[in-house]
């Protein structure tokens, strides 16, 4: 993708990627990404297994730093990895306690949208799969942040609660939100922008010279 | 300051509601000590000279105990990443969890220190100078405990590797401490002591979760 020098009249991008290359051991893993992102975006990220999308969210997020190029953030960001970070025997609402008294979003609201509202005493091992993911994605919504980080929401959700998903992301771009998305099942969203990254796996092995 | 105090009362809250890992460390502690009797014989005054040693090696190994879950268990089901994206420093995540691991196994050890103290003979009256040391060595065992799980974390064998880590680091730890619980049999002042265990703290209170945060940082990576 060649990155589009904004005209000046734009706001300056939530978030700039630019010719981010990251290495995990000797392998090359992202090899010279681009991507901005403005507000009300909504980027999709696809590639096959192993081709690093998870990798460059957590170069994105700061969770990692870039082995070359540079990650440029103005926003706070809200982050839901591949794991729902639940502690099993705590409750949904204490799992989800330090979110909210570090975000802006108001609990109530977040567990009613999300449908979740008669779990909230339950404990987390109870839970299942689907209602893990919707609860860790109440996270996302209580941190109140503009950019989210989101690496495969969908798994293990049912296509009523995708739906809900996807009504949610369209009220947070409506709002001046944005937000990069990993999955590999298509999204209720409109006007996504999408960026591939191909596999480096068969590539050709790096040696220092 | 509101993360951070909130950070610790997650870990507060996580420990009254699995109060297995603080029992175990306080169990562990009392078991060991009342097992020095059983080999040693039941000699008062041998208990009594070695009594306030046996309390110090008891609380260093007893500490040891929960340091494998204290980063670990974050790590494995993703909290440590939220918790580094908090917005605090990987200095201050790292010191709010050592605070915490303090005040879930440094104080209930503290607090059984008094019945295996009276236990092993030790008078009343050296018994605030014991507990007093034992108060800023838990602390010392804490940032140094802290700093080693998370240097360890993410390394295969890093339960093995932890108290070969944090051992000999804690040996200053234990002569200085010893020396000044000792201070009253012997008839010493127990100034020097705790002038060289507050010395240690001092040392330790900056750079163990400097260190810790260095380790968290690689860990989530």
């Amino acid at each position: 993708m060649t990155p589009q020098p904004p005209p000046s009249a734009l706001p300056p991008p939530l978030l700039d990627v630019r010719d981010v290359t990251v290495f995990r051991g000797d392998r090359l893993v992202l090899d010279g990404v681009s991507l901005s992102l403005f507000s009300g975006d909504a980027m999709i990220l696809t590639g096959p297994n192993g081709a690093g999308k998870s990798t460059l969210l957590r170069t994105i997020s700061g969770l990692r730093k870039p082995d070359g190029g540079t990650v440029e953030r103005q926003t706070e960001l809200a982050w839901l990895g591949h794991q729902d970070a639940l502690k099993p025997g705590l409750t949904l609402t204490q799992n989800l306690a330090l979110a909210a008294k570090l975000g802006t979003g108001h609990m109530h609201e977040v567990l009613e949208t999300l449908d979740l509202t008669f779990l909230a005493d339950l404990p987390a091992r109870l839970l299942s799969s689907g209602q893990k993911r919707r609860a860790a994605f109440a996270r996302v919504m209580l941190s109140g942040a503009p950019l989210w980080l989101l690496d495969e929401p969908t798994v293990g959700l049912d296509v009523a609660s995708i739906e809900r998903l996807g009504a949610i992301m369209a009220e947070h771009r409506a709002k001046g939100g944005a937000m990069i998305v990993t999955t590999h099942v298509p999204l209720p969203l409109e006007n996504t922008r999408s960026h591939e990254l191909p596999s480096l796996a068969n590539a050709e092995p790096l040696w220092l010279s | 300051m509101t993360a951070f105090l909130a950070l610790i009362d997650r870990d507060l809250r996580m420990a009254y509601r699995f109060g297995a890992d603080t029992l175990a460390s306080l169990l562990f502690f009392i078991l060991c000590g009342s097992l020095f009797p059983l080999a040693l014989g039941p000699s008062p005054d041998l208990l009594r000279h070695m009594g306030p040693g046996i309390v110090w090696v008891c609380a260093l190994l007893a500490s040891l105990l929960p340091l494998d879950r204290l980063f670990g268990s974050e790590l494995e089901d993703g909290s440590l990443d939220l918790l580094m994206l908090t917005g605090l420093p990987a200095y201050t995540v790292a010191f709010a969890k050592m605070i915490a691991h303090w005040l879930t196994t440094g104080l209930p050890l503290l607090i059984a220190a008094v019945p295996l103290g009276i236990m092993l003979g030790v008078k009343s009256g050296e018994l605030p100078l014991l507990l007093l040391g034992l108060m800023l060595g838990t602390m010392c065992l804490s940032l140094l405990g802290g700093m080693a799980a998370s240097v360890v974390l993410g390394a295969r064998r890093g339960g093995v590797l932890l108290p070969l880590l944090v051992l000999p680091l804690a040996t200053p730890v234990l002569i200085f401490g010893a020396a000044s619980s000792y201070a009253g049999q012997l008839g010493a002042s127990p100034a020097a002591g705790f002038d060289l265990l507050g010395a240690c703290l001092l040392a330790m209170l900056p750079l163990c979760p400097l260190a810790a945060g260095q380790g968290l940082k690689a860990a989530v990576g």
